[in-house]
């Protein structure tokens, strides 16, 4: 299976005696686009940490391209080919917008290779005027933009988004989602999200965790058919007594 | 940016120039000024620079003294007896840096660890008064310390060594500062200095961007304990004596407030509050004042809370409030 990008088999994460995610399959192909869906607490953002390199999973095995991300530094993760946005957008606030973007180009591409990286990203996110604003200064919208450059200046084979829209107004989203789906021409995207419009636009295949498990896995059209999503996204309480 | 090499031309004229100004006893009391720039500045570059508190570059000063004394008694070469404190000094840090940033140690146990290692070499090289405790030649001397240590001589090949005069000593070690900021600053500037920045700003982000920072941390470190040691090194040659005293406790928050009241980040800074707090300490003293410390004190902490960035970048504001353009804020605010 070589355009297998990622692969997860029954990934657990234990916090103390809290059970995260409890036994999830994954697997990703070159070149998808993949939704993270559920109600909150239901492990989205521990599993795109575990997926990240961020943290080790309990049990299970995480693999990306065959490596082992259990076993590799975080740097190591990276330098591998994956890209990272954080939900809370960390970036480097004392420093300029075209700095940030080129500390997560360098690594990648080299000194020599690194400006062009750099000027491709802050074109994409439309950067380019304000290439020397001081990060701090920006509005929390325009953090995530930054973030969003940073990996695409890194240009990773695989780039996980955790709540890109998050802070951004309606419009932005749009322009979020549009950005989303031309990124991944070149590169599989996992998103987790929990803005369902902007999870519409995307269409993209949905994963529905719930209680640290996969519940349900298909088109948006699918997703909304199924009773079980339904019940637990309208907060019926048939189930809970039945 | 290219004000900076004309900066430093003025430096040097200026450094050129102060002999001629000075009082024989003003040129001397510069000079070792200026070892202790040196020794700021190292901290300035660990600490300012990449974000690693180090409460232990008194440490690597002290063991590039002492390595230069053993050195220098025991070749009679200042060559050989600076180079030794180099090493002595960068293989010490190398070797706590090692254990500590690949141990991955968070950043308060690093600060104490270095401290800790400071007083622990203050106890151990206290307990060696006894004559036994000698290395070939040269006695280590518990708290009374280790006398006859050579002085700093100009050595050229087919020459005889000769021993540096008040006003060559000066002009040596003000050269070899101004060569160690200019070349501090080039390093601060390269893209390695930029990824240092990034690690004092958010270390976890710039692992997961894909740097290695523990290697880098680690090369930074040994630089700066180079740096402390040549320090070092250069004060034994000064006073032809070291003690444990520069072990204490006090000199190692000494080296801390210098660059507290520079500023850190900019290099510069760790010069300007080392020539501050020492010119103040010194003409306290000088006036005789009954309460030398309690005075020092006040006047730091009132530096610290009018410029709480420090003398460097508030002066850096100021200029660029008079003259303004779009500049880089490196420097670490409060």
């Amino acid at each position: 299976m070589r355009d297998l990008v990622l692969e997860a088999r029954g990934v657990v994460k234990e916090f103390g005696g809290l059970r995260a995610v409890a036994g999830v399959d994954l697997t990703l192909r070159r070149g998808e686009l993949r939704c993270l869906i559920g109600p909150n607490g239901a492990g989205k953002s521990t599993l795109f940490k575990l997926l990240a390199g961020v943290l080790r999973p309990t049990a299970g095995t995480i693999r990306f391209k065959g490596l082992d991300l259990s076993r590799l530094e975080p740097h190591e993760v990276a330098r591998a080919g994956i890209g990272i946005k954080f939900q809370v957008p960390r970036v480097y606030d004392r420093l300029s917008v075209a700095e940030n973007l080129w500390l997560a180009a360098n690594f990648r591409h080299g000194r020599a290779a690194a400006g062009a990286a750099v000027e491709r990203a802050l074109a994409q996110v439309g950067f380019g005027e304000r290439r020397e604003a001081t990060v701090a200064h920006l509005s929390h919208g325009d953090r995530q933009w930054v973030e969003i450059g940073m990996v695409l200046a890194a240009e990773p084979e695989l780039i996980l988004l955790d709540e890109p829209t998050a802070g951004m107004t309606r419009a932005e989203a749009r322009r979020t989602a549009g950005l989303v789906r031309e990124i991944n021409r070149r590169a599989t995207v996992v998103v987790v999200e929990h803005d369902m419009d902007f999870v519409r636009q995307l269409a993209a295949t949905v994963t529905v965790l719930h209680r640290g498990a996969v519940l349900a896995e298909g088109s948006m059209d699918e997703i909304r058919d199924n009773a079980t999503v339904r019940d637990i996204y309208l907060g019926t309480r048939r189930r809970a007594r039945g | 940016m290219r004000a900076e090499p004309a900066a430093w031309a003025a430096g040097a004229v200026a450094l050129g120039g102060l002999p001629l100004l000075l009082s024989p006893f003003q040129v001397v009391q510069l000079t070792v000024f200026m070892a202790f720039c040196l020794l700021a500045l190292s901290l300035d570059l660990i600490w300012g620079v990449a974000g690693i508190l180090s409460f232990g570059q008194a440490a690597f000063f002290g063991v590039g003294g002492y390595a230069y004394g053993v050195v220098g008694i025991n070749s009679g070469s200042t060559a050989l007896a600076l180079a030794g404190a180099v090493l002595g000094a960068a293989l010490l840090a190398a070797l706590l840096a090692y254990f500590t940033f690949y141990g991955r140690v968070g950043a308060m146990y690093f600060a104490v660890i270095t401290l800790t290692v400071t007083l622990i070499l203050h106890q151990v090289m206290g307990s060696t008064a006894d004559p036994r405790y000698a290395i070939g030649a040269a006695r280590l001397g518990g708290y009374n310390g280790m006398t006859n240590i050579p002085s700093l001589a100009l050595e050229l090949p087919g020459r005889a060594p000769t021993v540096l005069e008040p006003v060559p000593l000066f002009y040596a070690v003000g050269g070899l500062l101004l060569l160690v900021l200019v070349l501090g600053r080039a390093l601060v500037r390269s893209p390695f200095g930029r990824v240092l920045v990034a690690i004092r700003e958010d270390e976890g982000r710039t692992e997961l961007l894909g740097y290695d920072v523990r290697w880098r941390k680690l090369l930074t470190f040994v630089i700066a304990g180079g740096i402390a040691g040549l320090a070092g090194g250069l004060f034994a040659g000064w006073g032809n004596f070291i003690n444990p005293q520069v072990f204490s406790l006090s000199q190692s928050a000494l080296v801390v407030i210098w660059v507290m009241v520079g500023g850190r980040g900019t290099l510069y800074g760790a010069i300007a509050g080392t020539l501050v707090v020492q010119s103040l300490t010194n003409y306290l003293g000088a006036a005789s004042v009954t309460y030398t410390t309690v005075l020092l004190g006040l006047a730091l902490v009132v530096i610290v809370l009018i410029l709480p960035g420090g003398l460097v970048p508030a002066l850096g504001r100021l200029l660029s409030r008079l003259a303004p353009r779009p500049g880089r804020a490196l420097e670490v605010p409060p």
